[in-house]
C-alpha cells in the first residue's frame, strides 16, 4: 500500500523526522491559503499522486507569490499527471502539497528497507541524492553507504554515526541526520512500512538536515493492524480493475496485452502469462483466483475480465488440487453463459475430476475450446486471439 | 530415506480445530501421515477428529512426542505458532498461513536461530514424502514415490512438475514448497544441500519466480556442491517492474529479481533451464536418461567412491570446481560404482 507525499510527511513529523513546513490543499483557494499561512516569499506546489517522477513531468511547481500558488494548484488539480511511473494515463490529482521553499546546499539519499538476502532491514544511503538510486549503485556503486540493522539490537547509535559521517555531514548535523535515521525507523517498525525513501535529503543553506521529499510503502499484509495507517488508503491512485479484485479477493495486475488469463496459484498464473508470450500472445493479465477457487470467485473473475475492452481471448488454467476441476467448469460454464462472453475462451483443467470437467465442457453447448496442455492452451489462445481461427461465439 | 518427512514423522496441528485444520488434517490423515494431535488453545481435553487437543504446543509435545508441526493458524497469530513450535521442541515446522506480515517473520527468523527447529514456509503448500506423509494443502493422490526431489516457491507449479514426473515414471522422492514470501524459513540452497545427500533423491527439479535473489544464491551453490542434476523454471519473465504478482515476494524491485537475471546465474552454474513450465519433466527425465548412459559428471565418481571404500580414489574436487563438462566425461565406471554406493546406503 502506497502514501502520499503529504501522509508520509505526516508521519515523519509525529516521528520528529524534520521536514519543510508545509500543508495539503484540495482547491487553488486552500493552495493560496496555505501559502499565506505558511509565510515566506518562496513555495513549492507539489501534486500528490501514488508515483515518481513527478518534477520532471511538470507536476512541481516553483512559485514566488501567493497568487501564483493559487494558479499552480489550478493548473494541476483536476487533471492527470503522466509521469515514467504511471503509465500512458497518469493519475488523477485530487490534492496539491504546499510547501515553503528550502534553500538547498547539498542533495542526500537515505531509505530504509528489507534485504531481502538476509532477512534484516537495512539503511542506504548516498551523497549523490536527488537522482536515480538504482543508477548510482549500478554506476558508481562506491558511492551508496549501507548498515545492516540486528532485528534484536535495533538501529545502533555508531551505525547513524558511521552514515551520518559517511554522507560528509559535520558539527550538528551529525545529530540531526541520528534523529532523522532514529524517527524513520521506529516509524517504519511501527507503521509495518516496507519501504521508508527520503531522496533528497536535503542540507539547507544554513546548515540544517530535512527530509525534501518522503515515499513510504506500507505491508498490505500487516494493514489490519495498522488502523490509522489504513484510513491514508486512496482508492483513486489505484488501477481500476486491480482496486475492482481486490474486492472479490482476486489479485489481478493490469498489463497491456489481449489475452487473458485466468489461473489458481501466483505462481501458475505468472508462468500463463509467459507461455502467452513464448508462444507469440501478450498477456492482458495476472489474475489469480486463489488455490481454493469457487465457482463464485470464477464468475467474478470472468465479470472483471470482460471488463477490458482490449481481451480477444481468454484462457483459463486450472490445476485442480484440492478445489475439484468438475466444480472449476461448472463456474466457467455458468459464467461464460450469463455473462454472454463474444471472444474465445480456452480452458485447460488438469488435476481432481479433470475428466468429467472436460465432458461438462464439451456438453455445455458453449463455444468453449478444451485444451489438452499447457502448450496446447497457450498455442491456442494465441492463435485465437489473433482471429485466425472464427471460434467466436 | 527420503527428506524431512517420513512415514515415521510424528505430526501435530496448530490451529486444529478451525476450519482450514480440520479440511487439512483429515486430509493428511487419510494421505497416511501419522498426525497424534493438535493445538488449540482454551480446548484442551477435547478430541478432534478422534485425535487430543492440547492448549499449547508443548504440552502437545510432551504428551505425544510430536517432531513436526504444521500451522494453519491465521496470519495475525501465525508468526507467534512458528516460535511456539520451536519452543517446544519440534523439529520441522510447515507453516502454510499466508500473509504474515513481513516484520513478524524477520523476528522468527532470527529468533529461530536459537532452536534446532526447520522452518518451511510461510505461504506454501508443505512438504510431502510420496507415499509415506504429507505435511501440507497439496492434492496427495498427483504424486508417486520415486526419484525427483522438487523444490518450489509455488504451490500450483509445484502440483505441475509432480503431475509430470508421476506421467513419466519418474515419481518424486520429496516436495517442499518454500513458499512465496519475502522472508521464509528454508530456503532453495537449504533445501538442495537436503536433496544432494539423500540417496533415494537423483535429480531435481526446481522452481523459482521473480523477486530477491534466493535463485542465484541456489545456482553458486548448485556449481559448488550438486553432482546430482537439476532442472529449473522460473516464473515472470512477463511480470512488470514494481507490481507484486499474487506472493508477497514476487516483486521486482529496484530492477533487480528479474526472470532474465535468474536465467542467466542459474545458466551459468551449468543448471538446465526450461522456459516452459510443461518441460520440467521431460528435461528431468532427459537429464536422468543421459546419467544412466553413462554421462555422469566426474563428481559422481568422487560421490560413490566416498560411500563405497575399496573403491578407486576419486578426482578431488575443490570450491572452484568449474561447471562440469556435461557429455564430455563418459565414465561408466562412475555410474556402475555409484550403484554399489547407492545400496550401501540403504543397508
Amino acid at each position: 500500500m502506497n502514501l502520499h507525499e503529504f501522509q508520509a510527511k505526516e508521519l515523519f513529523r509525529r516521528y520528529a523526522v524534520a521536514v519543510p513546513r508545509g500543508r495539503v490543499a484540495a482547491t487553488g483557494a486552500e493552495a493560496a491559503e496555505a501559502a499565506a499561512a505558511l509565510g515566506g516569499s518562496l513555495w513549492v506546489v507539489k501534486a500528490q499522486v501514488h508515483a515518481g517522477g513527478r518534477g520532471k513531468a511538470g507536476g512541481v511547481k516553483l512559485c514566488r507569490s501567493v497568487e501564483a500558488v493559487r494558479e499552480a494548484a489550478d493548473a494541476l488539480l483536476g487533471t492527470r499527471l503522466v509521469t515514467k511511473q504511471t503509465g500512458p494515463d497518469g493519475l488523477p490529482i485530487h490534492q496539491v502539497y504546499v510547501e515553503v521553499g528550502s534553500p538547498i546546499a547539498r542533495e542526500l539519499y537515505l531509505s530504509l528497507l528489507l534485504n531481502r538476502d538476509r532477512s534484516r532491514l537495512a539503511f542506504i544511503a548516498s551523497a549523490a541524492g536527488g537522482m536515480d538510486i538504482e543508477e548510482v549503485a549500478a554506476r558508481t556503486p562506491e558511492r551508496i553507504l549501507r548498515v545492516e540493522i540486528h532485528p534484536a539490537a535495533g538501529l545502533a547509535g555508531y551505525q547513524c554515526r558511521l552514515l551520518a559521517f559517511g554522507l560528509g555531514l559535520t558539527g550538528a548535523q551529525v545529530a540531526q541526520f541520528e534523529a532523522i535515521a532514529r524517527g524513520i525507523y521506529r516509524l517504519y517498525i511501527d507503521n509495518d512500512a516496507t519501504l521508508v525513501e527520503v531522496n533528497p535529503l536535503i542540507v539547507t543553506k544554513d546548515g540544517a538536515v530535512l527530509a525534501l521529499d518522503a515515499k513510504i510503502n506500507i505491508d498490505a499484509n500487516a494493514v489490519f493492524r495498522q488502523p490509522v495507517i489504513a484510513k491514508y488508503r486512496d482508492p483513486s491512485q489505484e488501477d481500476p480493475m486491480e482496486r475492482e479484485a481486490s474486492e472479490h479477493d482476486l489479485n489481478y495486475v493490469s498489463l497491456d496485452g489481449d489475452i487473458a488469463c485466468m489461473v489458481n496459484g501466483a505462481g501458475l498464473a505468472m508462468a500463463t502469462m509467459d507461455l502467452i508470450k513464448l508462444h507469440g500472445g501478450q498477456p492482458a493479465n495476472f489474475l489469480d483466483v486463489g488455490g481454493g477457487a469457487t465457482p463464485e470467485r470464477v464468475a467474478a473473475a470472468f465479470k472483471l475480465i470482460l471488463s477490458n475492452p482490449r481481451v480477444r481471448a481468454i484462457l483459463v488454467n486450472i490445476f485442480g488440487g484440492i478445489v475439484r476441476c468438475d466444480i472449476i467448469a461448472e463456474g466457467v460454464i455458468a459464467a461464460v453463459k450469463t455473462a454472454g462472453v463474444a471472444v474465445p475462451v480456452i480452458v485447460r483443467l488438469e488435476g481432481t475430476n479433470a475428466d468429467v470437467a472436460r465432458q461438462q465442457l464439451a456438453h455445455s453447448g458453449l463455444a468453449i475450446t478444451p485444451a489438452s496442455d499447457l502448450t496446447d492452451a497457450a498455442t491456442k489462445a494465441v492463435r485465437l486471439a489473433a482471429g485466425r481461427e472464427g471460434q467466436a461465439a | 530415506m527420503s527428506i524431512l518427512l517420513s512415514k515415521r514423522s510424528r505430526v501435530i496441528c496448530q490451529g486444529f480445530t478451525g476450519k482450514q485444520g480440520t479440511f487439512h488434517s483429515e486430509q493428511c490423515i487419510a494421505y497416511g501421515t501419522r498426525v497424534v494431535g493438535g493445538v488449540t488453545p482454551g480446548r484442551a481435553g477435547q478430541t478432534h477428529l478422534g485425535l487430543p487437543v492440547f492448549n499449547t504446543a508443548h504440552k502437545a509435545v510432551e504428551k505425544t512426542g510430536a517432531d513436526v508441526s504444521m500451522i494453519y493458524v491465521p496470519a495475525a497469530g501465525a508468526a507467534d505458532a512458528i516460535l511456539e513450535a520451536a519452543d517446544a521442541g519440534i523439529k520441522l515446522v510447515v507453516c502454510i498461513t499466508e500473509g504474515i506480515p513481513v516484520n513478524d517473520m524477520i523476528a522468527v527468523k532470527e529468533a529461530l536461530k536459537e532452536y534446532g527447529a526447520r522452518l518451511v514456509g510461510p505461504n506454501c503448500p508443505g512438504v510431502i514424502t510420496p507415499g509415506e506423509a504429507k505435511v501440507g494443502i497439496m492434492p496427495g493422490f498427483i504424486h508417486q514415490p520415486g526419484r525427483v526431489g522438487i523444490v518450489s516457491r509455488s504451490g500450483t507449479l509445484t502440483y505441475e512438475a509432480v503431475f509430470q514426473t508421476t506421467r513419466l515414471g519418474l515419481g518424486q522422492s520429496t516436495c517442499i514448497g518454500i513458499g512465496g514470501d519475502p522472508v521464509r524459513g528454508m530456503n532453495f540452497v537449504d533445501v538442495l544441500a537436503l536433496f544432494e545427500s539423500d540417496p533415494k533423491t537423483d535429480g531435481v527439479i526446481m522452481v523459482g519466480e521473480i523477486g530477491g535473489s534466493d535463485e542465484e544464491a541456489a545456482a553458486e551453490f548448485i556449481r559448488r556442491h550438486l553432482t546430482k542434476p537439476v532442472v529449473a523454471y522460473i516464473a515472470g519473465v512477463t511480470a512488470p517492474p514494481g507490481k507484486r504478482m499474487g506472493h508477497a515476494g514476487a516483486v521486482i524491485a529496484g530492477g533487480k529479481g528479474t526472470a532474465a537475471d535468474k536465467y542467466a546465474a542459474l545458466e551459468r552454474a551449468g543448471v538446465r533451464t526450461v522456459h516452459s513450465p510443461a518441460e520440467l519433466g521431460s528435461a528431468m527425465a532427459e537429464a536422468l536418461a543421459g546419467r544412466a548412459a553413462g554421462r555422469a559428471r566426474p563428481a559422481h565418481a568422487r560421490t560413490a567412491a566416498r560411500t563405497v571404500p575399496p573403491a578407486k580414489p576419486a578426482p578431488q574436487r575443490t570450491a572452484s570446481r568449474p561447471p562440469a563438462p556435461k557429455a564430455a566425461t563418459a565414465k561408466v565406471t562412475g555410474a556402475a560404482s555409484r550403484k554399489a554406493g547407492r545400496s550401501g546406503k540403504r543397508r
